[in-house]
């Protein structure tokens, strides 16, 4: 088998790790949010929050280029602001994953928080303890499985991104091909050998990520147990 | 002195409570879902009444005129049913969860020798038997001092030599701690046996109170 240059591999890797960090902080505040108060509309917040899921990339891509392009309103803030452009650049790549990726780390998280007994909750707030502590200490604790479980999806979907990080990043080689690009564009010019080694690295990725997670899991029951 | 008085609506009653406790043991009996838990989580502040006032102690838990009293504020200590012990947590870890570090445990070190559970604060909960549970539970609910100790059905998961054995330890507790006691159950020989006042709660109302 050839070498190929892996910068695919580097890109896909940092547009996955950067978009995964805003994923986790924003689907934590968000899921937090969402389950301790109820307000008028938030059905409608919750399925613009899923929307991503059922909508096909193209679209995602197009309401994307339409937001952050050269003339879309949060394109020029943030040429303005901090002199960066976001179409055809990896940036353009990271977002794309952050979109497709949030609502199934949102949906896990959610889960996650909604099986932790509100009791243990309670007993906290007897005890006298801060609702940031009870959070940090009783909380996320006792959801960290399900939530590791949503990070690691979100994750794969991240770095399997591919209609809209097309649409918003564009093929440029070295600096927007990421995996799946790689592989349709070597598709497509017939280089079936380089297709499947992209192909075969990136399913590698996930079955080593599932491996790990189911790992993880079953450790962690094991030390936490049952009540 | 705890003063109760308040009315809750529910699913298909109204939950109409009102009472005073001194530093009395008050049992609460009656069939499922007549409103017991529901006025201990009241008096907790994980729900609150509709209208009327709680207060312990001269200070206001509740009343329509001001915010409720945060849970945190309230110094209640909750034996929840089934006991609701952080399972990711040793029994040790459990108890102290509240205390903050360098304060003085004493009362702590002396709960664990009388309930017996020394031998088993390195232990998770899953890896404890249900009595041994109530134990933890009952001292981390006693950690933080609180000003009033509420326990719902503490004795359920019991057998009847711990449950006696049990029993008399939280009468001892009480003669020493000196604080109201509320404790939810269906055994009415528990409740001859430790209240000073029982009290009845069918369908929302109390309808008979005894004196031991």
């Amino acid at each position: 088998m050839m070498v190929y240059d892996l910068s695919p591999l580097w890109l896909s890797l940092k547009v996955a790790v950067i978009s995964i960090l805003f994923v986790f902080v924003v689907s934590l505040a968000l899921a937090r949010f969402m389950t301790r108060r109820d307000f008028f509309g938030k059905s409608f917040l919750e399925a613009l929050i899923l929307l991503p899921l059922v909508l096909p990339p193209t679209v995602i891509g197009f309401g994307l280029i339409v937001l952050f392009g050269v003339n879309g309103p949060l394109g020029i803030l943030l040429e303005q602001w901090f002199g960066f452009r976001v179409v055809f650049t990896w940036i353009g790549a990271a977002i794309a994953s952050f979109v497709v990726s949030l609502p199934l780390m949102y949906q896990s998280v959610l889960a996650a928080f909604e099986k932790v007994d509100p009791r243990w909750e309670n007993v906290a707030r007897t005890m006298g303890v801060s609702e940031w502590r009870i959070f940090r200490t009783i909380t996320f604790p006792l959801a960290w499985s399900g939530i590791l479980a949503g990070l690691i999806l979100a994750f794969a979907r991240g770095i399997g991104e591919f209609g809209a990080t097309l649409m918003i990043a564009g093929y440029i080689p070295g600096i927007t091909e990421t995996i799946p690009l790689a592989i349709y564009f070597a598709y497509e010019a017939g280089d079936m050998e380089k297709a499947l080694f992209w192909v075969l690295i990136v399913s590698s990725l996930g079955v080593a990520a599932i491996t790990w997670v189911n790992y993880w899991r079953k450790k962690t029951a094991i030390r936490i147990g049952r009540e | 002195m705890l003063q109760v008085d308040f009315k809750k609506q529910l699913d298909h009653f109204s939950l109409t409570m009102q009472f005073r406790l001194d530093k009395e043991i008050l049992a609460l009996v009656g069939s499922s879902g007549s409103g017991k838990t529901t006025l201990l989580n009241c008096i907790a502040g994980i729900v609150h009444p509709d209208v009327g006032e709680i207060s312990l102690n001269g200070r206001t838990f509740y009343s329509e005129e001001q915010k409720p009293l945060k849970i945190q504020k309230r110094k209640v200590g909750y034996l929840f049913q089934d006991y609701a012990l952080f399972p990711h947590l040793t029994a040790e870890e459990n108890i102290l969860y509240a205390v903050p570090k360098g304060s003085n445990i004493a009362h702590i070190t002396e709960l664990t020798k009388i309930l017996g559970i020394t031998g088993l604060l390195g232990k998770y909960p899953h890896q404890i038997s249900g009595g041994e549970k109530q134990r933890v539970a009952l001292t981390r609910s006693l950690a933080a001092q609180p000003d009033i100790l509420l326990l719902d059905e503490p004795f359920s998961a019991l057998d009847d030599a711990n449950r006696d054995w049990c029993q008399n330890e939280l009468l001892r507790i009480h003669e020493q701690w000196q604080i109201p006691i509320i404790f939810v159950t269906h055994r009415i020989a528990d409740a001859e046996k430790l209240a000073d006042r029982i009290m009845r709660i069918e369908k929302g109302q109390m309808t008979e109170e005894t004196a031991r």
